[in-house]
């Protein structure tokens, strides 16, 4: 079995939705998914096995890019987070019925293409333009699927693209770059190559603006909240659950190994940026009346830890930054589909018109509980192992690093269970609020079992990449 | 030298065509004509000879950048058919105008000697006069023509003035002879003069900082076709030729010169960007962003003989870009009097194909990947930073950044709708489709495979 048979499912799924109308389009954009989880998880047992799972062949001879994709327990995790999570994404946008669903789901498909792809190649610019086409799906599904007047949407929806375009040019340029000086676009060459501290530190910042704007690292986060906030469920849940990974899987697969000899003040100040980030967004986030600005914050501010873990540069920085990755993306997607279904019974996402959930909905309550609770860390959640893995990171780096990132648990935990409180518990509603479906209830319940699973039995994801 | 001699009997085979009535068979024979010489020109891929004394030289950089013109002019005639319907009695002269055109193109790649340049030079320019001024009674193309003419008799003229100077100090017209006098002797200091002069010429023809001035007005005038015209086939034939000038001139120029160009190709692509920011006709806005292009393709020219296989790719990927963004747009205009962004607000829930085939071409243009323009700029990027131009290429990354917002606000603009635009109706025009069609399927494939064009070289 190789790697690229879920490339090539992806694109010929996206082609098969498109061709379809729009009442089946997401049954096939479902099972298009569905066959890639299983063939990712069989990949995963064929590399366990240690059989060779690769691709790779020469595409252009001069510039010397190859089309090369291989598998390394790195790349594998964030493969089999892209595959596992889709489905549920799709499976959680049932909820709402989409016009021109066969366009949306065509899109959605070909956007999980690019991002496999992203952390499959290992040749860097075969990289970038997985990178660059991960961006133009979401583009179009914010623009013309999101929320709110079309003049506010198009506004945020070209900051956002114009934001993340511009960083990335400045990835290209680094990578032109270093092309100028090895003569290869090649993981394996790049990462030996011998830069002088000034030259890396040019590399370092150019691959900075491109992973700190699709992170996002503060200052470079003013985009976020608002696309988040416009698009449509299911385009946050991609944005939030596997587009923002590819910035942080790829400090520890580009920007670490390649300009790993950058000066420490600049890697002192980026980390730092970070650490301000997570303090940062937790405030913002404690003063959000709006749910979905408020899980934008909270992701910035988790993701915030995970950045500051993979810029130490340690093993223990690493293993901590996949982790809390998957537990990311399995929480957010949790938590923007927890606000998504408040927004189907209430059709507000302001916290001041909820409340009172919990005595008519009590299993959508305790699904609630739980994967706030994973997102706040708690131990016995899988959240808990990440958080702390990262945070154990940077004490070995700066034990003060560690305090002030520590913070985030503390204001984690006021901003959520405060949401919580306000949102879920109170006085009952006049309003009905009808208890879980069967399609929520199964990927609420998919949701939760990974999150505690994993959270109790790790070794089972760990395995792949120690 | 075969390819010549077809064009100018083609050219002189429409106007016979006219004579005996047979203007119906017009712009099919042509394309034929088109295809045979297409292929007498593949023909001589491998040769390298010259002709005449030396007025004509062919070898393989010529025959791909005149098979580059060909093709383009077989787009350009073939979206004529359509265009010129109203004035279809006409259709001889554009044609023939056309294939004119072609063969000034073509003598400006192929020359070998600085009157052969010229003479080129004069033929684009004196068709593209006519062509601009077409329109007859539209002031508009009135005033474009004649601003055109006005303007490029004047940088015609420095051109002039500059080769005399050039023969002044060398006592040649002949290229090779030229070269060989200035790398070995002393030159007088008219001859940097003379080829200051031609610059400023070359750099009007390419509408180059700081002499692009007339570029939007007179694309903004002209009839649409002549201005695809102008923003591929005329554009990337001064560029071909400014190219092979520039490989015997600017080694025996002085140290700083290679800063001077640095600066204007700055200047070019800030200005062209940043001027496109605020354009509301579409015309306009393909203007300044042919004048952003143009200080890419200088970028080659300034790297020299190694980048000439990435100039030609970006000369393609460029021009095929435009041609599939003006079938769309001509397509779109049919029936309009005036080009504006505004026109196109709806067009994609009306023609879907089309508006992703325009949306494809603009975003080529910005260099997304896998689209041809993409690779176009990596390659030059590639290049210029190993010859060590560092300021340039982070300038020309962030005006790349700034070019995506007005190129994303057309697409947006196509893909916005309101109730009032179901009313909306564009005519069906069956040519304009499939030559946008044709061109966006070119710049994929050329996207997917760079090798296939690269590789030529």
């Amino acid at each position: 079995m190789n790697c690229i048979i879920i490339l090539l499912i992806y694109i010929l799924g996206a082609v098969a939705t498109l061709a379809s109308n729009s009442k089946n389009a997401a049954k096939i954009a479902l099972v298009t998914s569905l066959i890639n989880a299983v063939i990712a998880l069989v990949l995963a047992v064929d590399f366990m096995n240690g059989n060779n799972i690769s691709f790779v062949q020469q595409w252009i001879s001069n510039p010397n890019i190859s089309l090369s994709f291989v598998v390394d327990g790195l790349s594998l995790t964030m493969l089999l987070l892209t595959t596992l999570l889709l489905p549920i994404i799709i499976l959680a946008s049932f909820n709402t019925l989409y016009s021109k669903a066969n366009q949306l789901y065509a899109l959605v498909l070909f956007m999980a293409f690019a991002m496999a792809g992203t952390f499959l190649a290992q040749d860097g610019l075969v990289y970038y333009i997985f990178w660059e086409l991960a961006l133009l799906p979401i583009f179009f599904i914010g623009l013309l699927w999101g929320s709110d007047d079309w003049k506010v949407r198009k506004r945020v929806m070209i900051t956002f693209f114009i934001y993340t375009f511009a960083g990335s040019l400045f990835m290209l340029a680094a990578f032109a770059y270093l092309y100028t000086k090895t003569g290869s676009f090649a993981w394996t060459d790049l990462s030996q190559v011998m830069l002088s501290t000034k030259e890396a530190n040019y590399i370092f910042l150019a691959f900075f603006l491109a992973y700190g704007i699709k992170i996002p690292v503060f200052p470079l986060h003013t985009w976020q909240a608002n696309t988040y906030e416009k698009s449509p469920t299911i385009g946050t849940m991609l944005l939030s659950g596997i587009m923002l990974k590819m910035g942080l899987y790829s400090i520890l697969r580009w920007q670490m190994p390649i300009a790993g000899n950058v000066s420490a003040e600049i890697i002192n100040t980026v980390i730092v940026l970070c650490i301000i980030g997570i303090i940062y967004a937790s405030l913002i986030a404690l003063r959000s009346e709006n749910i979905k600005r408020l899980l934008a914050y909270s992701s910035m501010a988790h993701v915030g830890l995970i950045a500051a873990g993979a810029y130490i540069g340690n093993t223990t920085g690493y293993q901590g930054a996949i982790i809390q990755m998957v537990a990311h993306g399995f929480v957010v997607v949790g938590l923007f589909y927890l606000a998504d279904i408040i927004h189907n019974r209430y059709d507000s996402y302001l916290i001041k018109d909820m409340g009172g959930i919990r005595s008519q909905a009590p299993k959508f309550t305790t699904f609630f509980l739980i994967i706030m609770f994973a997102s706040i860390g708690l131990p016995g959640t899988f959240g808990f192992i990440g958080e702390f893995t990262l945070l154990f990171a940077l004490s070995e780096k700066e034990l003060l690093y560690a305090v002030f990132a520590g913070t985030s648990i503390i204001l984690g935990a006021y901003y959520m269970l405060k949401m919580f409180q306000n949102a879920v518990l109170g006085s009952p509603n006049s309003k009905v609020f009808s208890e879980v479906t069967t399609k929520e209830y199964v990927v609420l319940g998919l949701i939760c079992v990974v999150l505690i699973g994993l959270g109790i039995y790790p070794k089972l994801l760990t395995d792949l990449f120690i | 030298m075969s390819t010549l001699i077809a064009l100018a009997s083609l050219a002189v085979l429409i106007l016979v065509l006219e004579i005996i009535n047979l203007r119906k068979t017009i712009v099919p024979l042509t394309l034929i004509g088109l295809l045979v010489a297409l292929g007498f020109n593949i023909c001589d891929f491998n040769t390298i000879d010259s002709f005449y004394n030396n007025m004509i030289v062919v070898n393989k950089t010529t025959t791909l950048f005149s098979s580059l013109f060909i093709v383009l002019t077989f787009f350009i005639v073939a979206l004529g058919q359509s265009f010129y319907k109203e004035q279809y009695d006409k259709i001889s002269d554009y044609t023939s105008l056309k294939i004119f055109l072609l063969i000034g193109a073509y003598c400006m790649v192929a020359f070998g000697n600085m009157v052969m340049f010229f003479l080129g030079l004069e033929i684009l320019s004196i068709t593209l006069y006519i062509l601009a001024g077409s329109d007859r009674i539209n002031i508009k193309s009135n005033e474009a023509g004649m601003k055109y003419f006005l303007m490029g008799s004047f940088a015609s003229g420095f051109i002039l003035f500059g080769i005399a100077l050039i023969y002044g100090a060398t006592a040649s017209f002949d290229l090779d002879q030229i070269q060989l006098a200035s790398s070995q002797l002393a030159m007088p200091k008219w001859f940097m003069v003379g080829f200051v002069m031609m610059l400023v010429g070359l750099l009007f023809k390419i509408a180059a900082f700081p002499f692009h001035f007339w570029a939007p007005d007179v694309y903004q005038g002209s009839p649409l076709l002549t201005t695809t015209t102008m923003s591929t086939l005329a554009k990337v034939a001064a560029v071909g030729g400014f190219y092979k000038l520039s490989l015997v001139f600017f080694p025996v120029m002085p140290a700083h010169f290679s800063s001077l160009i640095a600066f204007l190709i700055i200047a070019t692509l800030i200005v062209g960007n940043v001027m496109a920011l605020k354009q509301n006709n579409i015309k306009r806005l393909m203007a300044y962003s042919g004048i952003s292009h143009a200080g890419f393709m200088l970028m080659a020219i300034l790297i020299g003989k190694d980048a000439e296989p990435h100039l030609f790719y970006y000369m393609v990927a460029y021009t095929i870009a435009g041609i599939a963004a003006f079938s769309v747009i001509l397509y779109v205009c049919q029936d309009k009097k005036e080009e504006l962004i505004i026109h196109f607000r709806g067009f994609a829930k009306h023609k879907p194909v089309l508006a992703v085939t325009l949306s494809l071409a603009l975003l080529s243009m910005a260099g997304i990947p896998i689209l041809a323009g993409f690779f176009g700029k990596l390659f030059l990027f590639t290049q210029a930073l190993n010859q060590g131009y560092y300021v340039m290429v982070v300038i020309a990354v962030i005006t790349s950044i700034i070019s995506i917002y007005y190129y994303l606000k057309v697409i947006i603009t196509m893909f916005t709708y309101k109730n009032s635009d179901a009313k909306t109706t564009y005519p069906k025009n069956f040519i304009y489709s499939t030559v946008a069609i044709i061109a966006i399927v070119i710049n994929l494939i050329i996207g997917f495979c760079p090798s296939l064009i690269i590789d030529l070289f």
